[in-house]
């Protein structure tokens, strides 16, 4: 069963991913991510964490996707564009052979070091049906003692992008951002 | 059919190959495509290969912190997905098209 919910989850991300790369229409594109997340999400759900797949969904699929296919109808942006002209020579084979790359680097690697990683951690609790809370309260007993200080500073840091945004966003009639 | 169902379980490794094979169409996404929206969206890609391997990792080490590693991974993407856009569409307001071919003001 748990073989099945992963060939169907890994076919859903990769089809999602080509997808992302291989659309010409941004719209199109935007809808492969979605699938693509809908499968990460999937997944998390297999290991058990439950409140980052809820997470999941609700911030990438339900609200940064939206904020693309926002911009992308906001720009007027949402046609098919031309995928045949390559910019600069030889780009995408250059390009293709440095991603195969990275990922057979880093697929040697975790080969390699597959049988050193053994459970050290106290342990990942499951959500049970007795305990159907049991991944959202560990998970938020530990953001809320040991990194409290990051959870903090997550706050400033969503306050400084809303600003920037504003700022960089709105029409500028004397300041001189961006002119 | 219903022996192999059972019998072979997916591993961490398994996961983990399945992030390092995402990580790279997002890389090779990054590097082909010219619409910075689409640049963008490879970007998540990528951050959700990461995600994904935070998660498997944090379930074969029995440790919940890459559980929580991912939730601020969570936000800085958000962070940064609204600040991008906003970039994106005041650089809009003054071109017609779309390419980051375009945008080579400030190139040396």
């Amino acid at each position: 069963m748990e073989l099945f919910v992963f060939v169907v989850a890994a076919a859903m991300v990769l089809a999602g991913a080509l997808g992302v790369v291989t659309r010409s229409n941004p719209v199109h594109a935007a809808m492969s991510l979605v699938l693509t997340l809908f499968g990460i999400a999937v997944m998390f759900v297999s290991h058990n964490a439950h409140f980052l797949a809820a997470v999941q969904v609700i911030v990438y699929a339900g609200a940064i996707v939206v904020l693309f296919l926002f911009v992308i109808m906001l720009l007027g942006v949402d046609k098919a564009e031309d995928l045949s002209v390559e910019p600069i020579t030889n780009q995408r084979p250059l390009a293709a052979i440095i991603g195969v790359g990275i990922s057979a680097i880093v697929i040697a690697a975790i080969i390699s070091s597959r049988a050193g990683l053994g459970a050290s951690g106290e342990g990942v609790n499951e959500t049970t049906i007795d305990s159907p809370d049991a991944n959202i309260r560990q998970l938020a007993r530990v953001i809320f003692s040991d990194n409290v200080f990051a959870f903090e500073i997550t706050s400033v840091l969503l306050l400084v992008a809303v600003v920037g945004t504003v700022v960089m966003a709105r029409k500028n009639k004397s300041v001189g951002i961006g002119k | 059919m219903n022996i192999i169902l059972s019998v072979v379980q997916p591993t961490s490794t398994w996961y983990l190959i399945l992030s390092a094979v995402l990580f790279g169409i997002g890389t090779i996404g990054v590097m082909v495509r010219r619409n910075p929206l689409i640049m963008f969206m490879c970007i998540e890609l990528m951050l959700n290969a990461v995600n994904l391997s935070f998660v498997a990792l944090s379930s074969q080490i029995a440790d919940i912190d890459g559980q929580v590693a991912v939730f601020f991974v969570l936000v800085v993407a958000a962070a940064e997905v609204v600040v991008g856009l906003g970039i994106i569409v005041s650089i809009m307001r003054r071109r017609t098209t779309l390419t980051v071919d375009d945008m080579s003001g400030l190139k040396g």
